[in-house]
C-alpha cells in the first residue's frame, strides 16, 4: 500500500525514458509529458489526504534492514510540497508545448526538452520525500543535472554565459553538502533523518553547531539567502521562459523545504535564530533594492525572487509554530505567483519582442488580457489585500509581532518596506510595459505576429504611432517567419496559474489550518521520527 | 547502536588521508577561483577527490571487503561511506562531462573559455560609478514629455532642475542612455 509514495519519483522517470525513447514524435512526447504529470498530480493529492487523515507514509525502499535502506517518507509537509510542485510542473509543460506548437520552425532541441523535464519533476519529488541526507543529496543532483541542462538549452552564448556561473555554484553547493554528509556520519553514524533527531542532541553543542552551520549553507546557496543569493538573477532571465518559471517556483522552494525539514527534525533548539533572522532581513532589503534597480523584467522578477526568500527564512527563524505555518503558507503562494509572473513575462517576451521596459511600450492596447494577467499577479505578489501575498504576510507579520523581540519587530518592518517596494518596482515596469507609447522594437515584434493586428494598434487614439514607422516595420519584416505571439494554450496556462494563485486567497482557511497542522507535527518531531523508526514494514 | 557505530567509535583518524583531504581540497579551491572554466573544471575534480578521501576518513578503519559470507563482519570496513562515495563518484563523472561540454561550447562560441561578466550587471556597475541616475527613470522621463513633443532641450533642461546639477548631469544622462538607439540593446537583453 505504501509503494504509493515511490510513485512521485518512478513516474516521471519512467516518461522520461518513454519519451526519450519517442524522440522525433514530438506528438507522442507531449502526450507522453501530459499523462504522466498529471499522474503525478492525483497521487500526490492522494497522499496528501492520506498523511492529513492517518499520518506520515513511510516506504523502505528494498526492504533492507530496517535503519539501513533508502527511506521514503511522505508527511504532511513534503505531500503539500509534493501537491504544489507537481501542479506547477504540469501547468508548465503545458505552457511549453504551446510554445513548443507555435515556434515549430525554431531551432530548438525539443527532442531532449521533454525527458529533461520529467527527470526534473523526479529529481523535485525526490528531494520532498527523501527520509535520508543522502537520498536528499542524490534528489538534488538529479534536479541539478536536469537543470544544468534545460538552463543552457540549445547552448547559445547568452546561455552558456548563465550556465557557467549556475554550475559552478551548483557544484560547490553539491561538494559542500558532500562534506557535511560525511561530517554528520563521522558524528553520528547515521544518515537517516529520524535516528539524526534522536542522536544530534546528545552531541557536544560545538559539533551539533558546526553541523547545523553546514547544512544551512549549503541549503541557503540552493535557497539563494542573501549572502549566497548573487548566482540567481545573473542566471535565471536568460532561460527560456517556461524553464524560468519552474527553477523560479521551485528549485528555491526545495533548498527552503530542505532547511525547514532540517532545522525542525535535526536542531529543534537552533541557537541560530539571530543568524537567521539577519540572514532573513538582508535577503528581503538587497533582493528587493537589486530589483528596483533593474530595467528587465525578467531580472527584476528574479531579484523580488530573492527578495521574497526571506519572508520564509524569517517563518523559519522565530522557530514558533505560527512562524513555520506562515512560511509554509507563504512557500505555497510564493511558488503559484513566481511561476505565474515568469509565465507572463515569456509572454510580454513574445509580443513586445524584449522584456526590457526599456524598449516596451503600448502593450495595453496589444493585449489588454496579458495587462490583467501581470496586474493581479504583481498586485498579488506585492502583498496587496485580499490576495494570497497579503494573507501569507499577516500570518508571517502576526508571528513575528507575537514573538515580540526588538529583531523580530525591525524584520517585521521590512517586510512591510519590502513588500511595498515590490510594489514599487513591479507596478513601474507594469506602467512603463502597459502603458507607454510603443517604440520600434514593439512595432516590429508586432509585425512579426500573425495574431495581433499592428494597424489595431497603430488605430489606437493612445499612441501616437506613426504609418511610416508600421509599414517600414511590416516591410522589414516580411521575409521572416511569422509565429502566433499569444497562442491560446500559453495564454490559458499563464491564466490558469495567476487563477491558482488566486484560489489560494478563496482556499487560504484550509490551507493555512493545514499549514498549522504541518508545523505542529514539525515541531512536535515524533511523529515523523515514529512513522520512521518504529511502521510496520510494508 | 549498530554496528556501524562501533566501527564508528573504534576508528582511529588516519592524519595521511587527512593531509591528502586537506591538500586536495586547498588546491582545488585555489583552481575555482580562477577565470577559466577548464581550471575551475579542475579545481571541481580536485576537491571533489577531496572530499571522497574525507568519506575514507569517516569511515573509519580500513577492514576485509565488506561481502556477507565471504568475511566476518566483525572484520569488515564500514561499507555504508563506500556506497556514498561511489555514488558521488558517479556524479562527479558526469558533471566532468558536463563541464568539459560546457567550456568547449564556449570556446566555438568566444575564443575562450573565461567565465564571463554579465552584460547587464556591468551595464549598472557603469552607471553607478558614473553616478548616473537609473536608466528606467531617464528613459521614461524623456518619453513621457517626447510624447508630449517637448523640445529636446527642454528635457534637458528639465532633468537639470530636478537635479541642481547644472549641465554636467544632463550630459551624462545623454552618454548614458543607449535606449536612444533602441537596436543597440536588443541583442544582449533577448
Amino acid at each position: 500500500m505504501n509503494n504509493i509514495v515511490a510513485l512521485p519519483v518512478l513516474l516521471p522517470l519512467l516518461g522520461a525514458g518513454v519519451s526519450l525513447a519517442l524522440r522525433g514524435r514530438p506528438l507522442a512526447q507531449r502526450f507522453v509529458s501530459i499523462s504522466f504529470l498529471s499522474a503525478v498530480v492525483v497521487i500526490a493529492a492522494y497522499l496528501m489526504w492520506t498523511t492529513d487523515q492517518h499520518g506520515p507514509q513511510v516506504l523502505w525502499v528494498g526492504a533492507w534492514p530496517q535503519p539501513l535502506g533508502i527511506v521514503l517518507v511522505a508527511d504532511r509537509l513534503s505531500a503539500l510540497m509534493l501537491l504544489v510542485s507537481s501542479t506547477v510542473t504540469l501547468i508548465v509543460v503545458i505552457f511549453s508545448i504551446g510554445q513548443g506548437v507555435a515556434d515549430r520552425d525554431e531551432a530548438t532541441p525539443i527532442t531532449i526538452y521533454y525527458p529533461t523535464y520529467l527527470i526534473l519533476a523526479a529529481g523535485i519529488a525526490n528531494a520532498f520525500l527523501a527520509g535520508d541526507l543522502f537520498n536528499l543529496f542524490v534528489g538534488f543532483e538529479v534536479l541539478l543535472f536536469a537543470s544544468y541542462v534545460l538552463l543552457t538549452l540549445g547552448g547559445t552564448g547568452e546561455r552558456i554565459r548563465a550556465g557557467t556561473t549556475y554550475v559552478v555554484v551548483s557544484l560547490l553547493s553539491s561538494l559542500l553538502f558532500l562534506v557535511s554528509i560525511a561530517v554528520i556520519y563521522a558524528a553520528t553514524g547515521t544518515i537517516n533523518l529520524a535516528q539524526l533527531a534522536q542522536r544530534i542532541a546528545d552531541l557536544n553543542p560545538s559539533v551539533s553547531l558546526v553541523l547545523q552551520l553546514l547544512l544551512l549553507t549549503v541549503f541557503a546557496i540552493k535557497a539563494a539567502v542573501f549572502p549566497m543569493s548573487a548566482w540567481l538573477p545573473d542566471s535565471y532571465p536568460t532561460a527560456p521562459a517556461p524553464v524560468t518559471a519552474v527553477f523560479a517556483g521551485l528549485l528555491t522552494k526545495v533548498g527552503i523545504y530542505a532547511i525547514i525539514r532540517t532545522q525542525t527534525l535535526l536542531f529543534p533548539h537552533s541557537p541560530l535564530s539571530g543568524l537567521l533572522m539577519w540572514a532573513a532581513l538582508l535577503t528581503m532589503l538587497v533582493g528587493i533594492l537589486g530589483a528596483v534597480s533593474q530595467s528587465d523584467i525578467k531580472r527584476m522578477l528574479s531579484f523580488t525572487l530573492v527578495s521574497h526568500i526571506g519572508y520564509m527564512v524569517f517563518g523559519v527563524a522565530l522557530g514558533t509554530e505560527e512562524g513555520y505555518a506562515g512560511a509554509i503558507f507563504y512557500v505555497v503562494h510564493h511558488i503559484a505567483i513566481q511561476s505565474a509572473l515568469f509565465l507572463i513575462a515569456g509572454l510580454i517576451d513574445r509580443v513586445g519582442g524584449s522584456t526590457s521596459v526599456l524598449k516596451l511600450g503600448g502593450l495595453a492596447a496589444i493585449s489588454p488580457l496579458l495587462g490583467l494577467l501581470f496586474f493581479a499577479g504583481i498586485m498579488n505578489l506585492g502583498g496587496i489585500p485580499p490576495f494570497s501575498g497579503f494573507l501569507g504576510k499577516v500570518a508571517l507579520m502576526r508571528a513575528g509581532i507575537d514573538f515580540g523581540t526588538p529583531l523580530a519587530v525591525v524584520r517585521v518592518v521590512a517586510g512591510v518596506v519590502t513588500s511595498l517596494l515590490t510594489l514599487y518596482a513591479l507596478a513601474k515596469a507594469w506602467t512603463q510595459a502597459f502603458w507607454r507609447s510603443p517604440n520600434r522594437a514593439v512595432v516590429r515584434a508586432v509585425a512579426t505576429a500573425e495574431d495581433l493586428d499592428i494597424y489595431h494598434l497603430a488605430d489606437h487614439n493612445d499612441y501616437e504611432l506613426e504609418r511610416r514607422d508600421v509599414s517600414e516595420a511590416e516591410s522589414e519584416t516580411e521575409d521572416r517567419p511569422r509565429r502566433r505571439a499569444l497562442p491560446r494554450s500559453m495564454v490559458a496556462a499563464a491564466s490558469v496559474m495567476v487563477a491558482l494563485s488566486m484560489a489560494l486567497t478563496v482556499l487560504a482557511g484550509p490551507l493555512y489550518s493545514y499549514s498549522a497542522r504541518a508545523a505542529h507535527d514539525l515541531l512536535k518531531q515524533t511523529p515523523y521520527a515514529e512513522a520512521v523508526l518504529k511502521g510496520p514494514p510494508s | 547502536m549498530t554496528w556501524a557505530d562501533s566501527a564508528v567509535q573504534t576508528a582511529q583518524p588516519n592524519v595521511v588521508l587527512i593531509i591528502v583531504c586537506a591538500v586536495l581540497v586547498a588546491t582545488g579551491v585555489f583552481l575555482l577561483l580562477e577565470r577559466s572554466l577548464t581550471r575551475v573544471l579542475l579545481g571541481v575534480v580536485l576537491a571533489g577527490n577531496g572530499v571522497l578521501a574525507l568519506f575514507l576518513i569517516v569511515g573509519g578503519k580500513a577492514g576485509k571487503a565488506p561481502l556477507v559470507g565471504v568475511n566476518n563482519p566483525d572484520q569488515m570496513s564500514d561499507p555504508l561511506p563506500q556506497a556514498m562515495m561511489l555514488t558521488a563518484i558517479v556524479i562527479t563523472l558526469a558533471t566532468v562531462a558536463f563541464v568539459l561540454a560546457m567550456a568547449y561550447r564556449q570556446w566555438q562560441l568566444t575564443g575562450s573559455d573565461d567565465v564571463q561578466d554579465d552584460v547587464e550587471d556591468r551595464r549598472l556597475q557603469r552607471l553607478a560609478r558614473e553616478d548616473a541616475t537609473s536608466e528606467t527613470f531617464d528613459n521614461s522621463a524623456v518619453r513621457t514629455i517626447d510624447s508630449d513633443e517637448l523640445a529636446v532641450d527642454e528635457v534637458q533642461a528639465a532633468n537639470s532642475d530636478l537635479y541642481l546639477g547644472g549641465d554636467s548631469i544632463a550630459e551624462q544622462i545623454g552618454d548614458a542612455m543607449p535606449a536612444s538607439s533602441p537596436d543597440d540593446v536588443t541583442r544582449f537583453d533577448r
